[in-house]
């Protein structure tokens, strides 16, 4: 396949992976591979890179296409000649190779890996992590995948199958610790703990990258199984801000919490901008008159007054309960980073009992830290813990519906999801009589509102708006509007 | 240009000679935008040698280096050109009689009555030049199409005297610090460059390249201990100018192996937030 072709599917993939991908960008990508060869794969990549990708946010899910599409190309990479029938081809290479018992001739160390028992070659994968020897662990990446994750072609299984095949083989998980007992003994002396912990990260780092490598490996091969197209279609990833809360992996979570960060300082960045500008005081009376004596007392120049808007006073009340616990963690991990935004923020949390929170993010900086407290510490179990709005809402009434004045804006933060319990919808309707503002945001896709136990349109009726708030994208867009 | 650079080999190497060391991404950007023609907008941590690098760029291609640091308020008159008004009275006043209107109104339109600012002084140098247009992201959205024209078609036009087109292609690096989304016109125009925290490897040399009279060790043990401490959860995970000034306290202070009391009491030197200090020697067992 010639490398416009391919070209094509490439940035078609990227745009259906949601990267914004112009045409002259495009173009800008078709005149860069030009001077840049195929061949040199890291220039190449980061060629395509500069030209395509303009937020960095986005270079994970451009490198993963980026395997699918060119992990066959280029020339230390081939696994055999990119000629038409790739992965026939492949696939006969691979078992003549298997049946032959020949060395496999590529990467250093390769030959006569085959002839080793998996427990040679584990010991070998010890020794390669302990001196980090790069060229060693990828020949061996190679070999443990060739040997331990049973591929065959046309198989429906997915990339981490065959993963957790090879690593289990290897006994990964144990590897470290092995490795720092390896370490402790070839040391005369006691290590400090300085030294243990640095010892530690260094292994963790090595033990990482050749995980990275087995993964690469498995994905060379899906490929040349089944074609770039239809594995990047099982590999497609959302980009971080479109990461659903309700639905988020472990490793999702790890992206989004850092999305966050940047995002908040931008966000901080444009509402203070936003603030300053854009907005004119009142006439400022006494100051005109003092000016217009200059001009032999005509007003001719008119004087405001510093614009002083006010801050609204911020009253959080979010559902911790399993279901929607992300998006919670979230929407206060926000609301805390940009609270020089407002006069006063307030936090409640609930399941079926309710609890203030407020003093956990006043008695630390470290808002990861509150968060943690707030799920360990706060007393939000009243009977069952099962959510119960209802409940919640009465309690907080009776404590702290006193507190609401004409400058607070109140969240409620949930799915609505009540158990079937009594709504006391009427407390929505008395906060919004005192309250500037009463908002709801709703982690769930409108298409599941108000269906089974959720009555977000009893609570909702009584508020100034109803939010879909699924991923952090539009969590953004409701906060700006907020301030 | 003389100086062109044949391949993203060169163009590493001969940053290295600048004492700057580049990973095969930067090397790689700066070499394509070069053969393409294109600006280079460049984004990452604070400290990380993005501004350095277009000085660097400079300084391996012996070209002048032309700086427009950006802040909010920046206008045409500072970036781009403004017409010498006191030059342009005295000029009126000097021969009131004897020119005709259409005379003077010529002449004070001319070359001579302009100021050059950054922008339009490296699209008119004759020489060689790097245009370095730093922290872009500190003007309004509004003030960014005012780089438009500059950068997709390297020319500057002014009602009074038309289109001054460059004379060669000047090579130009905008820095941002990410405070706000950039406009998707100025993205578009522009290569993009992201550059991170370096790999331990590489901060190692960095560490090697800055710091005269360090030993391999230390260097080495820097490199390890701020990798480590980047992997923690902080408010502000050090930089490479902050590995560098921490390096060059411990050689002040004679250490040529970082212990754990000397590892706490220079922490601050890297970490500029109590907590994140707090949290490092924690973290790190040097809190004993």
């Amino acid at each position: 396949m010639p490398v416009i072709d391919l070209m094509s599917g490439f940035v078609a993939e990227l745009r259906r992976a949601g990267l914004p991908v112009s045409l002259t960008e495009n173009l800008d990508a078709m005149e860069a591979i030009k001077v840049i060869p195929i061949e040199d794969r890291d220039a190449f990549k980061y060629a395509l890179g500069a030209t395509l990708v303009k937020n960095s946010s986005h270079w994970r899910v451009f490198e993963t296409i980026f395997e699918v599409y060119f992990s066959l190309r280029g020339s230390q990479y081939n696994i055999v000649d990119p000629s038409d029938d790739q992965a026939d081809e492949f696939w006969r290479d691979e078992q003549d190779q298997a049946q032959q018992g020949q060395g496999e001739g590529r990467g250093a160390g390769g030959g006569g890996l085959e002839a080793l028992t998996p427990e040679e070659l584990a010991n070998m994968l010890m020794r390669a992590l302990m001196q980090g020897d790069q060229a060693m662990m990828r020949a061996l990446a190679r070999q443990s995948v060739a040997r331990f994750a049973g591929m065959e072609p046309g198989r429906p299984v997915g990339g981490t199958y065959y993963l957790y095949r090879t690593l289990r083989n290897l006994d990964l998980d144990n590897m470290l610790a092995k490795l720092l007992e390896a370490n402790k003994q070839s040391n005369q002396r006691e290590a400090t703990n300085l030294e243990q912990r640095l010892t530690k990260d260094e292994y963790e780092s090595r033990i990482e990258q050749f995980k990275k490598e087995v993964e690469a490996e498995i994905r060379r091969r899906l490929v040349a199984d089944r074609g770039a197209e239809a594995m990047a279609k099982t590999l497609r990833k959302p980009l971080p801000e479109d990461v659903e809360f309700m639905h988020a992996s472990r490793e999702e979570m790890q992206s989004l919490k850092k999305a966050l960060f940047p995002l908040t300082r931008k966000l901080a960045a444009r509402l203070a901008r936003k603030r300053r500008h854009g907005r004119k005081g009142p006439l400022d009376f006494r100051n005109t008159v003092r000016h217009s004596l200059s001009y032999g007392g005509v007003p001719a120049e008119p004087k405001f007054k510093y614009p002083r808007p006010a801050k609204p006073e911020l009253m959080v009340v979010a559902d911790i309960s399993g279901s929607v616990a992300a998006f919670a963690r979230f929407t206060l991990m926000l609301v805390y980073a940009i609270q020089s935004q407002f006069s006063k923020v307030r936090s409640f949390v609930f399941i079926d009992g309710l609890d203030e929170v407020t003093k956990y993010f006043k008695a630390t900086e470290d808002i990861q830290e509150a968060i943690h407290k707030v799920n360990t510490e706060a007393d939000v179990v009243w009977v069952d813990g099962h959510s119960d709005y209802g409940h919640a809402f009465e309690v907080f009434w009776e404590r702290y519906g006193k507190d609401i004045n004409p400058k607070t804006t109140v969240l409620l933060l949930g799915d609505a999801r009540n158990n079937y319990h009594a709504s006391q919808s009427w407390v929505v309707k008395e906060m919004r009589k005192r309250a500037r503002r009463v908002y709801w945001l709703n982690p769930e896709p409108r298409s599941y509102w108000n269906t089974g136990d959720s009555i977000v349109g009893e609570y909702g009726g009584h508020t100034d708006g109803v939010y879909e708030c699924r991923n952090l994208r539009q969590l953004e867009g409701f906060v700006e509007k907020l301030v | 240009m003389s100086s062109d650079f044949v391949s993203v080999s060169q163009v590493r190497d001969g940053l290295k000679k600048v004492n700057y060391l580049a990973d095969e991404g930067i090397a790689g950007v700066v070499y394509l935008a070069q053969r393409l023609g294109k600006p280079v907008l460049i984004e990452g941590p604070a400290g990380t040698g993005k501004t350095q690098l277009a000085k660097s760029v400079a300084e391996l291609t012996g070209a002048r280096l032309i700086r427009l640091q950006c802040y909010e308020g920046l206008d045409e008159s500072k970036a781009l050109y403004e017409w010498n008004y006191k030059k342009q009275l005295l000029r009126i006043q000097a021969d009131k009689k004897s020119d005709s209107w259409s005379d003077v109104h010529d002449d004070i339109f001319s070359d001579e009555f302009l100021l050059t600012r950054p922008l339009l002084e490296a699209i008119s140098a004759p020489d060689p030049v790097v245009l370095l247009i730093d922290e872009v992201d500190r003007v309004e959205v509004e003030t960014e199409a005012l780089l438009l024209e500059v950068l997709s078609e390297y020319q500057v036009s002014i009602p009074e005297l038309g289109t001054i087109s460059a004379k060669q292609i000047p090579m130009v690096f905008l820095t941002s610090n990410n405070t706000r989304e950039l406009s998707e016109a100025l993205k578009r125009r522009c290569l993009f460059l992201h550059i991170d925290y370096p790999d331990m490897e590489r901060e190692k040399e960095i560490v090697l390249a800055k710091v005269p009279d360090i030993s391999v060790n230390l260097a080495d043990q820097i490199a390890r201990i701020v990798r480590s401490i980047r992997q923690l959860d902080l408010k502000k995970a050090p930089s490479v100018s902050e590995t560098l000034d921490w390096a060059r306290t411990l050689i002040l202070l004679g250490v040529d192996h970082i212990d754990a009391q000397q590892a706490k009491e220079t922490l601050h030197v890297l970490l500029k937030y109590q907590t994140d200090i707090a949290k490092a020697a924690k973290e790190l067992s040097v809190d004993e």
